[in-house]
């Protein structure tokens, strides 16, 4: 009896009467609608205004019908997905699964085979994928670590195992093209020509290597500086004085394979990088619009359910505690400098300018010292005085030496200077950040500049074979050189840190009681700082790989034995850091600078390539002016047909269409972007408006129903126990949420009333 | 149901690789570790529930601010006592599994959050929910008023249509923007 009375307050329009309806009418949406006709005069206005009232007139007709036919839909997208993918029960599951064999034994048998096979295909797939992730590299470490401390430090090291890869694959790459055909020749009959010396000036090349007795401390300081019996070995470039390799049905062509494989190894890792980032940098973008959801992902995302760890469970509250309330202070702060009054501006900004002036002049001073000492250890290595062995060492090293002693103290200093700039916190953190990744990446630039100046001074100007061949003989061996003495020193210094620095710290710590170890504390494991620290690393790698083919060797070795002791420090030594590091950002942030260093890295290799001339006295490329000549010398000898493609290809008219049809592309996609963001802040309005229409359509439920029970005070019994048992489903439709209110009295409908 | 890791049958073992997101291993090793939980004559009996306590005895959960809500979330028990027999932990490890679509997920961490169980996320939920966060002790808990300003500021995030709360539709939204969630929301044993 009740329920008829409220279901002929919506059942009258099942015949799709639905303008009639007064109540349909008074819905807010409807009463906003007739008011925009009224002031909307845009054509796209109007077309939009009535879809939503189609929309929201078609809501009205909640029933059985439309409930129905929603459940038919949704069986229908459930037929299509696997059943693991319901959000049911293992039971309802296993019904659901008879049930749809029994529907199956229905279909035509094409249909039935077709059913079979994808499912086998999907198994298939699965035990691919399984068997797949159980080759993966320290898959038991990164989940250790991930249980331990959470996703933002394990992003920090599946970050590193992507460069271990990344390297190796470049090191295979150089290796069978470069390296392999070398080795092969002898085996398989295969003739090498070596490249001539044609006599000149250019091309003489003294030998480094020790004669005589050679001491033990002189081959460490080979080992570390890459020099002496080092010099001539498949390490370097110079070795690979290779033109031609007859193999018996094809020749090799190995200064066009060298430039190939560099060209190829740049490229991959740019593919690589960019493939990696994309879904991170999808999402950043999405996130920075508006800076939609910050508390949101906190909250509902906050919690990392893999740790295991009570202390670390403890931690991460302590750090989200500190996070919330960081940005709720961040948010009052943002008020605050809204605040400001002009005489207040005016003084950050003449601080600000004047700490910035000082930042420059901190890198300006660091970029010279970086340059003296460059020039002054080139120096000091042409004139071979041997005056002791560690001091020739510290002449080797001290490039490396200096750039490390400066990306020590600057960060300590911009961490200091930020706190008067008066930023937010968050952009604090950003912008200290920036300034490190900066001074990082620039020191490499500023040592490869000096080494360039050193590389083009000649005594009597111009120089005759286009670089000092009197000191530099050969000058890519000598790059390699000093990019293998970077690498190898940046592991030493790493290994160095963690045993003499962070372990006594620790020590000192834990049995310190004075006052100033436990103010002092343990070390943090600052993401950052680390992730600068391997991506320099990284950066110094993709420039040696020209110079020296087997530093991506090298480097896999290096940062295979850096994971392993960053894992102990972390365990051991240090402690994670107060402001946590999202997994989200953090990813984000290693590839770009990952992408940054590699964009520092091409610019160095390609100006050498296609620029400065060539050593005439060693290295695959004597017989041509620059490297890049390999290119236009083999191409001019392709066919006719494939050389006026490639010809077509590198014109000017190719470049500029392909450029303007890239652009056409690029435009299509940002107004397809707005279009859509038009649509989203649409439909959020029409949602909005239907939250309206569902409050409103309550209450008059909830009147309805009391003028009912006045009227028929008899039945009592309201149907509640269904409340029981809300109803969750999985669609991201909104209607059925709606109906299923109606469905059940809300259960603070007296408020309402 | 077999008890042992060699009576799970190999029928049962391809079913239930069917119906989760779980790899072989994994389920070998939930069953393992289930079974370890279970006593000695409780091993004998098929189907066996086993209480709440005992669960969250395992490491995995121990540290979990939510685990009682999980518990209750897989449970299929009809008192509500948050037991879990072996198809509901499988449940749970599949939730909670690498492969597991987003959807899913999202599901099961809306009814997680909701802790009244009335199919909405309210005010609160909300409070609850950020007092298992921050921990529930006095000092690490967050004022009244930093409290109020918090789930004023998810509510203006996530509210789109400004009833007050979260229904599911609108977590699912914001969830699946929120860049986190996938790789947080996760648990292998």
């Amino acid at each position: 009896m009740e329920a008829m009375e409220v279901d002929s307050v919506f059942y009258t329009d099942r015949s799709g009467r639905v303008t009639s309806n007064p109540l349909l009418d008074q819905l807010p949406s409807y009463q906003s609608l007739l008011y925009r006709r009224k002031s909307s005069t845009g054509g796209t206005k109007r077309r939009s205004s009535t879809r939503a009232r189609l929309s929201s007139s078609g809501s009205g007709k909640w029933g059985v019908n439309t409930v129905n036919r929603l459940e038919e839909k949704q069986k229908g997208q459930t037929e299509q997905r696997p059943i693991r993918e319901l959000a049911k029960t293992m039971a309802e599951k296993r019904r659901d699964k008879t049930q749809r064999l029994v529907e199956a034994r229905e279909l035509s048998s094409w249909r039935q085979w077709r059913q079979s096979t994808r499912r086998n295909l999907r198994r298939l797939k699965d035990d691919a994928q399984e068997w797949l992730s159980s080759l993966q590299l320290w898959r038991g470490d990164i989940h250790l670590i991930e249980g331990m401390f959470g996703t933002g430090i394990l992003s920090y090291f599946s970050f590193l195992r992507f460069l271990v890869m990344l390297n190796m694959i470049i090191f295979l790459l150089m290796f069978s093209f470069v390296m392999l055909p070398i080795i092969m020749a002898p085996y398989s009959s295969g003739n090498t020509t070596y490249n001539q010396n044609d006599g000149s000036i250019c091309s003489v090349y003294p030998s480094s290597a020790r004669r005589g007795l050679v001491i033990f401390h002189e081959h460490i300081t080979d080992l570390l500086s890459g020099g002496g019996f080092l010099e001539q070995t498949y390490l370097f470039y110079g070795y690979y004085k290779v033109d031609k390799i007859h193999f018996p049905s094809i020749t090799y062509n190995l200064p066009l394979a060298y430039l190939l494989a560099t060209v190829a190894y740049l490229f991959l890792s740019l593919i690589w990088i960019v493939k990696r980032s994309a879904t991170g940098f999808k999402r950043n973008l999405v996130q920075d619009e508006d800076r939609f959801q910050s508390f949101c992902n906190k909250i509902f995302a906050g919690w990392d359910f893999c740790i295991t760890n009570e202390n670390a469970a403890r931690l991460k509250r302590s750090s989200l505690l500190y996070e919330l309330k960081t940005d709720l202070e961040e948010e009052r702060i943002k008020q605050k400098i809204k605040d400001r009054t002009r005489k207040e501006k005016c003084r950050i900004y003449v601080i600000r300018l004047i700490l910035n002036l000082f930042v420059i002049a901190v890198l300006a001073g660091c970029f010279y010292s970086i340059y003296v000492a460059t020039v002054f250890s080139q120096e000091a290595q042409m004139n071979n005085t041997k005056v002791n062995f560690i001091v020739d060492l510290i002449n080797e090293y001290l490039p490396s030496i200096v750039i490390t002693l400066a990306n020590f103290i600057t960060p300590l200093l911009f961490s200091v200077i930020i706190n008067y700039e008066d930023y937010s916190p968050a952009f604090e953190i950003r912008f200290t950040l920036m300034r490190c990744v900066f001074m990082r990446l620039t020191s490499i630039g500023v040592l490869l500049f000096s080494l360039w100046s050193q590389i083009t001074k000649c005594k009597e100007e111009p120089c005759v074979c286009g670089y000092n061949h009197v000191l530099y003989s050969c000058w890519e061996t000598r790059v390699g050189q000093e990019m293998y003495k970077l690498t190898v020193f940046d592991f030493i210094i790493i290994v160095a840190v963690t045993i003499f620095v962070e372990f006594p710290r620790k020590l000192i710590v834990k049995y310190c009681e004075c006052g100033l170890a436990k103010w002092w504390g343990q070390q943090e494991f600052a993401i950052p700082q680390n992730v600068l620290e391997i991506v320099y690393g990284q950066t110094i790698c993709w420039i040696g790989t020209f110079y020296c083919p087997m530093l991506p060797a090298i480097c896999t070795i290096k940062y295979f034995f850096i994971f392993y002791i960053k894992k102990v420090s972390l365990m051991n030594n240090c402690r994670p850091a107060t402001r946590p590091f999202r997994a989200s950002s953090s990813n984000f942030f290693f590839l770009g600078v990952l992408l940054i260093g590699l964009a520092l890295a091409c610019l160095p290799v390609i100006v050498s390539v296609a620029q400065i001339n060539c050593s005439q006295a060693c290295g695959p490329f004597v017989n041509y002016t620059t490297s890049w000549e390999v290119l236009p010398t083999t191409v001019a000898q392709l066919p006719d047909g494939v050389r006026t493609l490639l010809f077509a290809l590198s014109s000017e008219a190719f470049a500029v269409s392909f450029f303007v049809f890239t652009c056409l592309a690029m435009f299509y996609v940002i107004a397809l972007a707005g279009a859509h963001k038009r649509v989203i802040n649409q439909l959020r309005d029409q949602l909005a408006m239907e939250g309206r229409d569902k409050r409103f359509l309550i209450q008059k439920l909830c009147q309805a129903q009391r003028l009912s029970a006045i009227k028929s005070p008899a039945s009592k019994s309201q149907p509640r126990s269904s409340r029981s048992s809300p109803c969750y489903h999985t669609s991201f439709s909104n209607n059925f949420n709606e109906a299923v209110f109606l469905a059940h009295p809300p259960p603070d409908s007296s408020t309402h009333v | 149901m077999g008890t042992t890791a060699s009576q799970l049958g190999k029928d049962l073992l391809s079913e239930y690789q069917e119906l989760t997101f779980l790899t072989k291993q994994e389920i070998l090793l939930a069953h393992k570790r289930f079974t370890e939980l279970l006593t000695k004559d409780e091993k004998d009996l098929p189907n066996t529930r086993v209480p709440m306590e005992r669960i969250l005895t395992l490491p995995e959960l121990k540290s979990n601010p939510f685990r009682r809500r999980i518990c209750h979330v897989f449970s299929t028990c009809e008192q509500k006592d948050g037991s879990l027999t072996f198809e509901d932990f499988l449940d749970l490890l599949s939730a909670f599994s690498d492969s597991a679509t987003l959807e899913i997920k999202s599901h099961y961490a809306f009814r997680i959050f909701d802790f009244d169980d009335d199919g909405t996320l309210d005010s609160g939920d909300l409070e609850k929910l950020v007092n298992c966060l921050t921990g529930e002790t006095d000092d690490t808990r967050l004022t009244v008023e930093e409290m109020r300003q918090l789930i004023s500021n998810i509510l203006e995030e996530s509210d789109i249509d400004k009833d007050g709360t979260v229904n599911l539709s609108e977590f699912q939204h914001v969830i699946s923007r929120s860049p986190d969630f996938v790789s947080s929301f996760k648990i292998v044993l």
